[in-house]
């Protein structure tokens, strides 16, 4: 099985230099696509079917294809990568930014080629203080080698490329929010249209992605269109980096074909339950996404089949509940999460999920009452999506109203027993 | 035009408009928080939530912000559908978990926003049982105090605060519903439009200070519509009265004029109007001692005065009404009345008027000023001087860089879209000041220099936009800012050259009319704004009468002396007072606070302020506008008109005496100068009836009408009549709308905020319905042939042991009345002259401390203050603060360090 994001990954832990990264074959694609010309290059990237990895699932070639091009488009245009990984369970991007680098250097490199940008920002999530020691060293390997800064490869083509540490706070991994916060404002998120494609970072042309979706693109161009979707089991190509955490015999994280299933995944690959516990359930993409159960266990795990089973692939890192941990509790650690990341915008959200986080101690303290309930399937309704000004409440509201749904009996044992009956 | 359905029904709409603007313009009852007519929408508050469908088949919908749906041709929306009615309460519910339950004890509680919009949602039961986030309040300045606890987060505090007025020292803080907006410690907010806060915000965190100290709710409040007589843009307000102490002043919308907002000095000077300073009851001065008398024995006084001289003198006020002046004009004859205004700043105030006469230039209201694309401001510091006029130019910065997000098809009330595209753009402003100003930060360019090198870099742009222009022997530096001023100017579609009365210089007028002459000729569209210093100096100077020169001259040969409304100390210096007030004989001087000239008056007659009088009042911009009284006056204070008409009567003058109310002598008045008739334009005639009804004053839940009295007189009085207006001293009358002139306050069922202004107007944001208050007397003429002024003043040289010392102001102090509020006299700047520091190094004044300024026949002794970038030889003096009144500027004079004060010196000092 191939493994093209993470095969030359090194087993001590230490990352790939430059020398090795090339000596792997990397910084070819690169040169290639040097040769093409970037509408092309956009053109091969839709053809590759390549969605955005970062949770929404976005066609990466389709959002291109919204940016001005030509000697009229506005000036500079900015190519951003979101490396600001902060949904709770998900540590995907971390291991690429650790161990490979020049892979999302290079990656970002094609994408900035493709859009024509002249200045490309890594916002790195300020906690990950390892990766951006490395990425500092590779960023420097690379300008050194003139593979970054002006006329990279002899070509003409000029490309700044900046590391940017966030200061902290979730909504900073919002596309638009990670915008303000890079322009030095407050990290509240901007309304679409007008897209970011239009008028980004700092007004101008904008492309913000995920590090594994940039991550892919060097070895799209590498290898082809038809490679890339052979990869995949399903209609969405490439490999996908999935993860477990939880009570399972090997959390950790597996770049597998896109469409392995969730049972593989649990099962195969994260080894099942540990010893004593039993499945409940899991959000299949991290916190903000909808619990799937037993009865999804065969649900390939890409973004069309989970969405039809109620839920969202999101990351692709997948939290599992076990029925030694309360549901109730599990959820308000992630609601408790959600209400202190809001960035206070928006009423419903600002509001609701304190509210919510409120009720769900209420209930785990036993202090839940009648109508508890009914409260927190509200609050689910009143932060649907569109309701609110971004994704990060209805994101909040799904682990919730998908907990309602399977878990309820639990949850009205809070009440009646007045007491979390798992403590 | 566009076709968009509400609740199934088909209405017209503005496809550049959201739907929520369009509701409110329909008069749908739609809640909201966030968006501002003023600062468009930014979809935070989620409070205008109504059901969107795609079209008549849709029958699922979904939930969508009405301010940030574009009202494009078949837009559908639902605002009485039952999920957006569950959702808007929710909004309501969400809010209300943390906000205290303050109602009572708040001060905003019956204008308050957000129990209109609680009431209008329908959210009544409180389902969330746990404790509410409170904050730690901070101190910030005596015009806004905060109450956090109240504070809904719907970020308009700190958009106003930010983006449209340009301060810096107020932000958001904190995330979640934790967030806090104030300052990063406490402290005096420096913005000079903060006010606004208080009606910008729609719940009861920022509110006026001022009023805490005699709070009265909204609606025990008697208001009457009026201007501001603070300085001469005449922003409209609307004044609150109970008890016979003026309350507060609000902002009076006026679309053309001020809009939404007014300066601080406007919304917080009222003070004096409750001063201990003022007179209560005629004066009379025997043996030097003043003694209060009855008003029988006043005018008996006066009748001795008066009676059979044929030479009295009148001296008029550039602060009082144009009824007023006239009054005192026809009681002693036009050939005895003279402008209470010195000879330079006449002549000044009568080239203004004569260059917007004759040069094809518009002169422009605030609102056109607004979206001015280009402007060139020579000599004048508008923060300080004309404060609604800075605001204004604040926004013109902004039209240009709109040119750019049309194209990229952002609708512009999108407004932090619109910003963000924007970034730091800004269109052209060009200031040319003698020292630094407020606006700079928005500034292309700014040029320092004395008055006559900016008036001559004013002709330089007039010579770079025709050659036909006088040339000027400008150089370097200076020419080219000029050819880059001119290009400016010629690529603007709406090009604006801003002048006045800051500098006290002609030259700066005539440069002014050249550069509007030029641009005429480049063929553009220009526009030419004058500034001047008091709430009439526009209107009496349009009477055209002498300046006060010509009354000191003939005061020798006067019988009598009539002073109208006008401390003469502040308009000459002292020694030429001094000697007027030797020479004068019988001084009658009417006012309203205790002065330098009442101080000296033999008969003391006490004149109603703008609150308790009407009067019409003629601005800068020639717009005569008409302010109604608020309240009648306790004691022995009458409107000056009425005191010169019971003159007028003892003088046997049966014109004047047959004056019975305010249309007698507004009729008159235009009958006797054709040329200003158009102020009966301004307002209704008195005889106006509405279905029958006076309009009312008061609110209709005015409380306490009988009780307020009951200590007196346990029977109801009635009610003072009105003569002079349609408005009855009453909350009985017509409900309605009034013509836009005679509004004395905003209200709507279930809106009982300001924001119930949005009713009132044709089309939100847009005129009232009916038209803007206001007549325009001034419009620009076909060019009268007289062609370009020619004297191009020489280039500024500093002389040896001399400097040029120019006039400076600061918005709080520097007027007449602003002092007498203890909020503004904490602010105001104690006197001080500002130089360039290598000047203060020659001179040995070390900055804050005292130098002693000679000037114009006075001394001063002031603080010292270093501007490193004023031009050197030339010193700016603070002017308005006493004793710094009345000095003739700008005028050579010396500085030197303050000697130490000698035991009962003829100086006087700061």
């Amino acid at each position: 099985m191939e493994k093209p994001l993470t095969q030359h990954v090194r087993p001590d832990g230490e990352m790939l230099d430059l020398r090795a990264y090339e000596a792997a074959g990397g910084y070819q694609g690169m040169r290639r696509v040097l040769r093409m010309d970037p509408r092309e290059v956009q053109q091969l990237v839709k053809d590759s079917t390549l969605r955005g990895r970062g949770g929404a699932g976005f066609p990466t070639g389709m959002k291109w294809s919204f940016v001005p091009m030509g000697p009229d488009a506005p000036r500079p245009k900015y190519l951003i990568c979101n490396a600001d990984e902060m949904e709770p369970g998900t540590f995907k991007d971390r291991l690429l930014l650790e161990a490979t680098p020049h892979q999302l250097i290079e990656g970002m490199s094609i994408a900035a080629w493709a859009i024509q940008a002249e200045v490309a920002y890594i916002f790195l999530r300020g906690e990950y203080v390892e990766s951006a020691r490395r990425l500092q060293k590779a960023l420097a390997e690379a300008c050194e080698a003139r593979y970054l800064g002006r006329n990279i490869f002899g070509s003409g083509y000029s490309l700044e490329m900046h590391l940017h540490t966030s200061a902290g706070r979730y909504m900073c991994g919002e596309e638009t929010g990670l915008l303000n916060a890079l322009e030095g404002k407050r990290a509240n998120p901007r309304t679409k249209p007008p897209f970011p494609q239009v008028s980004g970072l700092f007004g101008k042309p904008s492309i913000v992605q995920n590090v594994e979706t940039l991550c892919n693109l060097p070895h799209i161009v590498n290898n082809g269109t038809e490679w890339f979707k052979k990869l995949s089991r399903t209609a969405d190509g490439g490999t996908k980096l999935y993860g477990a955490s939880g009570k399972v015999k090997r959390p950790g994280l597996w770049e597998l074909p896109m469409g392995t299933t969730v049972r593989e995944l649990l099962e195969e690959h994260a080894g099942g339950m540990r010893e004593g516990f039993r499945f409940r359930g899991l959000l299949p993409g991290g916190a903000s996404t909808d619990f799937l159960t037993e009865e999804h266990l065969d649900v390939p795990m890409d973004f069309t089949a989970v969405q039809k089973a109620g839920s969202r692939m999101g990351t692709g890192t997948m939290i599992v509940l076990d029925d030694k941990t309360c549901p109730v509790g599990m959820v308000w650690n992630l609601e408790k999460f959600f209400a202190q990341e809001s960035c206070g915008w928006c009423t419903p959200c600002w509001s609701g999920l304190n509210w919510t986080e409120r009720t769900l101690r209420a209930l785990e303290e036993g202090r839940g009452r009648g109508g508890d309930l009914e409260k927190l399937a509200y609050q689910t309704w009143f932060n649907a999506p569109g309701n609110t000004f971004c994704a990060l409440a209805p994101g909040a509201a799904e682990p919730l109203q998908s907990a309602l749904k399977y878990f309820r009996e639990d949850f009205e044992r809070h009440i009646r027993e007045k007491r979390c009956p798992w403590k | 035009m566009a076709t968009v359905y509400i609740d199934n029904k088909p209405y017209t709409a503005d496809p550049a408009q959201n739907m929520l603007f369009t509701s409110l313009t329909l008069g749908f009852n739609l809640p909201y928080f966030c968006w501002h007519p003023a600062m468009g929408s930014v979809g935070a508050c989620r409070q205008c939530a109504v059901k969107q469908f795609r079209d008549e088949n849709d029958t699922r919908g979904k939930l969508v912000m009405a301010c940030m749906t574009p009202a494009a041709e078949g837009t559908r929306i639902a605002i009485h559908d039952p999920d957006a009615i569950k959702f808007r309460a929710g909004v309501i519910e969400g809010l209300m978990t943390n906000h205290p339950h303050d109602c009572p004890v708040c001060d905003e509680g019956g204008e308050c926003h957000l129990q209109d919009m609680t009431v209008m949602t329908g959210h009544d039961y409180r389902r969330y049982p746990y404790d509410k986030r409170t904050f730690r309040n901070q101190y910030l300045g005596p015009f806004v105090n905060q109450e956090m606890n109240r504070c809904i987060q719907c970020y308009r505090c700190v958009r106003f605060y930010r983006e449209y007025a340009g301060g810096r020292d107020f932000n958001s803080f904190v995330l979640r519903d934790l967030v806090f907006f104030g300052r990063h410690k406490d402290g005096v907010l420096e913005n000079e439009f903060s006010g606004n806060l208080v009606e910008v915000c729609p719940t009861g965190v920022f509110t006026d200070a001022t009023l805490k100290h005699h709070y009265t709710r909204k609606w025990d409040l008697q208001f009457a519509p009026s201007i501001c007589t603070h300085c001469g843009l005449g922003c409209n307000t609307s004044p609150g009265e109970r008890y016979g102490m003026l309350r507060r002043v609000v902002n009076r919308y006026n679309g053309e004029v001020n809009g939404y907002f007014l300066c601080d000095r406007g919304r917080y000077g009222y003070e004096f109007v409750n001063s201990p300073q003022r007179i209560r009851q005629p004066l009379l001065r025997r043996e030097g001692v003043a003694q209060p008398v009855s008003r029988a024995e006043a005018l008996r006084a006066a009748r001795e005065f008066l009676a059979g001289k044929q030479n009295v003198i009148g001296i008029g006020s550039p602060r009082a009404s144009l009824e007023a002046n006239f009054a005192l004009q026809t009681l002693v004859g036009p050939e005895h009345f003279f402008a209470g205004v010195a000879e330079d700043e006449y002549r000044l105030l009568t080239k203004m008027i004569q260059v917007l006469r004759s040069t094809p230039a518009r002169t422009p209201s605030l609102r056109e000023i607004e979206q001015c694309d280009a402007v060139l401001v020579l000599g004048e510091d508008p923060t300080n001087f004309a404060p609604r006029l800075a605001l204004a130019l604040r926004q013109s910065a902004r039209q240009q860089p709109f040119a750019a997000t049309d194209k990229m098809r952002i609708p512009r009330w999108l407004d932090h879209a619109v910003r963000e595209a924007v970034q730091d753009d800004k269109g052209p402003l060009f200031i040319a000041s003698t020292h630094a100003t407020r606006l700079d930060d928005i500034a292309t360019r700014v040029f320092r220099g004395a008055p006559d090198d900016i008036a001559r870099l004013g002709f330089a742009v007039a010579r770079a936009l025709d050659q036909g222009a006088p040339a000027t022997n400008l150089s370097g530096q200076a020419v080219a800012l000029a050819t880059q001023i001119a290009q400016a100017l010629k690529n603007a579609q709406r090009p604006l050259v801003v002048a006045g009365g800051g500098l006290n210089s002609e030259s700066l007028i005539e440069a002014a009319g050249n550069v509007a002459r030029a641009l005429d000729v480049a063929g553009k569209d220009a526009r030419l704004s004058f500034t001047v210093p008091e709430c009439n100096s526009m209107g009496l100077a349009l009477m055209g009468v002498a300046p006060l020169s010509a009354a000191f001259a003939a005061v020798k040969d006067a019988d009598a002396v009539i002073v109208l409304e006008n401390d003469l100390g502040r308009q000459v210096p002292q020694p030429v007072v001094r000697e007027f007030f030797e020479r004068a004989f019988h001084l009658i001087a009417l006012d309203c606070l205790s002065n330098s000239t009442t101080e000296r008056a033999e008969l003391v007659l006490p004149a109603g302020t703008f609150a308790e009088s009407d009067g019409t009042l003629v601005s800068s911009e020639g717009r005569a506008q008409r302010f109604f009284q608020v309240f009648v006056p306790p004691g022995g204070i009458q409107e000056s008109w009425r005191w010169l008409r019971d003159l007028g009567a003892l003088c046997e003058n049966s014109e004047i005496a047959g004056w019975k109310e305010l249309d007698d002598i507004i009729v008159a008045f235009s009958n006797a100068i054709p040329a200003l008739a158009g102020i009966q334009n301004a307002a209704p005639f008195s005889g106006l009836r509405l279905a029958g009804e006076k309009v009312p004053r008061e609110p209709h839940r005015y409380s306490g009408r009988t009780a307020m009295h009951a200590n007196i007189n346990v029977s109801e009085p009635k009610p003072p009549d009105d003569p002079d207006s349609p408005l009855s001293f009453s909350m009985e009358g017509f409900p309605d709308q009034p013509p836009s002139a005679l509004i004395p306050f905003f209200w709507k069922p279930g809106w009982n905020s300001i924001q119930s202004t949005n009713f009132y107007q044709k089309e939100i944001a847009g005129p009232l319905r009916g038209g803007d208050p206001g007549a325009r007397l001034i419009e620009s003429g076909a060019s009268d042939g007289s062609g370009y002024f020619t004297r191009v003043p020489q280039a500024f040289a500093p002389r040896e042991g001399e400097w040029l010392v120019v006039p400076a102001y600061h918005i709080f102090g520097s007027d007449e009345q602003s002092l007498h509020s203890a909020a503004i006299a904490e602010l105001a700047p104690k006197p001080h002259v500002a130089m360039n520091p290598e000047d203060a190094v020659l001179l040995a004044l070390r900055p804050e401390s005292l130098a002693e300024v000679k000037v114009d026949g006075s001394s001063y002794r002031v603080q010292v203050r270093l501007r490193p970038d004023m031009p050197k030889g030339v010193a700016a003096l603070l002017v308005g603060v006493p004793p710094v009144v009345g000095v003739h500027l700008p005028a050579w004079g010396t500085l030197q360090p303050a000697q130490l004060p000698v035991e009962g010196g003829p100086e006087r000092t700061a």
